[in-house]
């Protein structure tokens, strides 16, 4: 019996053996495999609102600039070969390519930008980032059905080649903006074709009806198994495309994706988990990358409830997490923050959150629990996630040992855990934001009282003065002057706790080349090459 | 005997009937809704989205519409979170899978479960039953997120041999259906040795012994038609949960099957798609045991 079960087994092996990884096959044909955590919910980047489909739509459709790959605050020219302010940064005009092409060979036209801003806008298609293109003029008002003409949004077709879009405002940093993939073209045509154009649920997003105007168009798609792109021989830069194709998998479980990745069966895994850094820090150092990510990691305080809406409790309790132990033992890579915007080009957030436990101490008897006597047992909300538990156990003994003081963790799944915090049916929570784009604007402007992501309750007139401050000047430093501003009284105010800067772990394959670190992982697919390597035994 | 049929049929269709209400409201119960997400959707933008997928309206006009739906034109209805996917794509798609590697595990199972505990109950109390038992308490005790990444990393990783993940290569099946098949083979393997014990110590066996039949016919002929009844019991519910998949098995080895969509909807509140998973699960069980009676009238000629 045993013998039989041996031979079946070597037999299998014997069978199965293959002289060329899956990974080496790949990097002859140009193929790049993509770890990718999970299906897209759409092909449509108008309805899409997630990492992952962002990852796939900057395959399938290019905007008027792009990112660059290597330099984060850089804008090549995408789609337009030109996108220019007129002095106050408010109106912005794009001129197309004549050469750019949907990939069934029709022109792209800035009719079909005007046409795409307009569904995104238009109520009834209900696109939840359509706040996205707020930026321009009499956008939030046709979203929310305040104004039903469409003349009276800020987007001007002047011929087909050139549009203007005019904005609520000086906007020096919209060519940042214009990097998400919201403000990418859909194809008239084939929308209209399929159906209105605001239909949710229309068939021309359908992975066989697709047309984009990206270096790739969609080869093959089967549900959690993986979706392919091939090169888009309409694509106006098609010569300098080198991969011949992209393959997503939706692995969700990184350890999985790990064991993937180590076995030759992907070019680049969308993360590494906290627990295998240091196996892969000493078996294979060359393959993990550890960068900065445009994410910060923090805690709320649920302002409306007692004794949190006191900023000596806040200020005290966000003063007793030493930041640098959890990112040195937990995080894995995640840098201490001292605000909630993770530094990025000239803007340094200021200095406004750091440990300092005889400070707290101090602050925490001037709020009346000398000691922690008298404080409350609160209840920390965090969401069934291996790291999520280990740092809130850590925050737990900081917050007894500085303080004195005794929270109990509550751990709910993560959509209960979502409508706790949503709810304000929680005291304090463990939470993460990750930026839209490169500007602090998208880490601050969440905190303005009636925003759906505030979810702390907390609401300061001065705050929201700075921001609009910064709305109405156009010299980027000034401006910056101002969202510092605001930021040093949100963080005095202590409605949350900044805890880490976001670090983000992945492995890549020695023979991908033009894979550099961006703040926002947005890496062109246009400038990769793949290298073949030493070949691999297996 | 038509009249009995007729009789399971409908009792049958009110099982499932039961279960789609059941379904239908127990779900709507859970806190939050498939509209939570980590960045909240705008309140107009919601409205439009709930109205897109008709659940703006109340409840009972929700249920009926479902119900009549679901009569009518046999439509499952649509995810919620993802645009323009149909329920019935989502199990048609992955149902094969988790079939195809069901059968497999349970081929596995079989054969090495069953013949593992005659072996043992025939060699009772000899080194070959020791192993047999330990083998089969390993496979008991480990549960299928160790036993999964082991094999990963020992048959894919050290031995070069096998991909770790993924349902592409005509061998991809190897490792799940072993993982899957092998902790069902430590039950059977123990249900037959179990089984194989009574019968062998029933008289007739001795009867057959003291007759001089030889041992390989005695266990063949005689004992295995008995001792193994404990264990074709457990095949017929273990069957059901191996072709619907399992959530863990598929994660770990990265496999399009129909498991892992029990736990996600669940967790993504995707309504409809748990409806339908439930339905076509309850489907499958309520089928199986109306075959299970008809084959037992055609055996039993006292239930006729």
């Amino acid at each position: 019996m045993i013998r039989l079960l041996t031979t079946t087994a070597l037999c299998l092996c014997l069978f199965s053996c293959q002289q060329e990884s899956q990974v080496d096959r790949a990097t002859r044909e140009g193929i790049l495999l993509l770890g990718n955590t999970n299906d897209p919910k759409s092909f449509d980047p108008q309805v899409t609102s997630g990492v992952l489909e962002s990852n796939i739509n900057r395959a399938l459709f290019e905007g008027l600039v792009v990112f660059h790959p290597s330099d984060d605050l850089a804008a090549p020219s995408g789609v337009a070969f030109e996108v220019t302010p007129d002095e106050t940064s408010t109106v912005w005009t794009a001129k197309l390519r004549p050469d750019a092409k949907w990939s069934d060979g029709r022109q792209v036209t800035a009719e079909d930008f005007a046409f795409s801003y307009q569904r995104l806008l238009t109520p009834e298609l209900g696109a939840k980032y359509a706040e996205m293109l707020y930026f321009i003029e009499g956008a939030e008002a046709f979203n929310k059905g305040e104004a039903k003409d469409f003349s009276s949004v800020g987007i001007n077709v002047v011929d087909p080649q050139t549009f203007t879009i005019t904005l609520r405002g000086p906007t020096p940093f919209f060519k940042e903006i214009l990097k998400h993939y919201t403000w990418n073209p859909v194809p008239k045509h084939k929308v209209l074709e399929y159906g209105s154009i605001a239909q949710r649920g229309n068939d021309w997003s359908k992975p066989e009806n697709l047309v984009g105007n990206g270096p790739f168009r969609i080869k093959s798609f089967r549900r959690n198994d993986h979706i392919e792109v091939e090169r888009n021989p309409h694509y106006w830069d098609a010569k300098n495309v080198t991969l011949n194709g992209i393959r997503f998998l939706p692995i969700s479980n990184t350890f999985t994706e790990s064991r993937m990745f180590r076995d030759g069966q992907l070019h680049v895994s969308d993360s590494v988990a906290p627990e295998i850094v240091d196996y892969m820090k000493k078996h294979n150092p060359s393959v993990l990358r550890q960068e900065r990510y445009l994410g910060t990691d923090f805690y709320r305080f649920n302002t409306t409830r007692k004794p949190l809406d006191n900023i000596l409790v806040r200020r005290a309790l966000s003063m007793a997490i030493d930041r640098k132990a959890l990112c040195d033992n937990v995080f894995r890579g995640s840098t201490p923050a001292y605000g909630i915007t993770p530094p990025m080009g000239d803007y340094d957030p200021p200095h406004g959150a750091a440990f300092d436990p005889e400070q707290a101490k101090k602050l925490i008897a001037e709020a009346g629990f000398p000691g922690g006597k008298g404080f409350p047992r609160l209840k920390l909300l965090i969401a069934s996630k291996e790291t999520a538990a280990t740092m809130a156990t850590a925050i737990q003994a900081m917050w007894r040992e500085h303080l004195g003081v005794e929270v109990e963790i509550e751990n709910k799944e993560w959509t209960a855990y979502l409508l706790a915090i949503q709810t304000l049916d929680y005291d304090i929570a463990g939470a993460g934001w990750i930026g839209d784009f490169i500007d602090p604007l998208t880490f601050l402007e969440i905190w303005s009282p009636g925003n759906g992501n505030n979810n702390t309750g907390w609401d300061n007139p001065e705050f929201v003065a700075e921001l609009e401050k910064s709305f109405k000047v156009t010299d980027p430093a000034e401006r910056y002057e101002f969202l510092r501003a605001a930021e040093a009284i949100l963080l005095k105010e202590a409605p949350i706790a900044p805890i880490g800067w976001r670090g983000r772990n992945y492995l890549v394959h020695p023979s991908v080349q033009g894979w550099y670190p961006l703040l926002l992982a947005g890496n062109p697919y246009n400038s990769i090459r793949l290298v073949p390597q030493e070949p691999e035994r297996k | 005997m038509l009249k009995l049929l007729a009789s399971r049929f409908l009792q049958g269709l009110l099982t499932l009937f039961v279960l789609v209400t059941l379904t239908f409201f127990l779900v709507r119960m859970m806190p939050g809704s498939p509209y939570t997400e980590e960045k909240a959707i705008p309140a107009h933008i919601l409205e439009r989205i709930k109205a897109y997928t008709g659940m703006d309206k109340p409840l009972p006009v929700q249920y009926g519409r479902y119900i009549k739906n679901l009569v009518v034109h046999q439509d499952l209805g649509d995810l919620i979170r993802k645009d323009g996917v149909k329920v019935s794509e989502v199990i048609g798609d992955s149902f094969p899978v988790s079939m195809a590697l069901g059968l497999a595990s349970m081929g596995i199972a079989l054969l090495v479960g069953i013949p593992a505990g005659v072996v043992a109950a025939v060699k009772k109390n000899s080194p070959t039953d020791f192993a047999c038992l330990a083998f089969a308490m390993v496979g008991i005790c480990l549960p299928s997120f160790v036993i999964g990444p082991l094999l990963a990393v020992f048959a894919g990783l050290k031995l070069q041999s096998l991909n770790v993940g993924g349902w592409s290569s005509p061998t991809d099946w190897i490792l799940p259906a072993i993982t899957l098949g092998l902790i069902n083979a430590a039950y059977l393997a123990r249900l037959a040795r179990g089984g194989m014990l009574d019968v062998l110590s029933q008289d007739y066996i001795r009867t057959a012994k003291a007759k001089g039949v030889p041992g390989q016919k005695i266990i063949i002929r005689h004992a295995l038609r008995g001792g193994l009844i404990p264990a074709v019991a457990f095949i017929g519910p273990a069957f059901a949960g191996m072709i619907s998949g399992s959530f863990v098995i598929e994660t770990i080895f990265q496999i399009p099957g129909m498991g892992q969509h029990f736990v996600n909807a669940a967790t993504d509140r995707e309504f409809f798609l748990i409806q339908g998973l439930v339905l076509f699960y309850g489907f499958l069980i309520v089928g199986a045991n109306l075959l299970a009676d008809l084959a037992q009238i055609a055996l039993n000629p006292r239930l006729r």
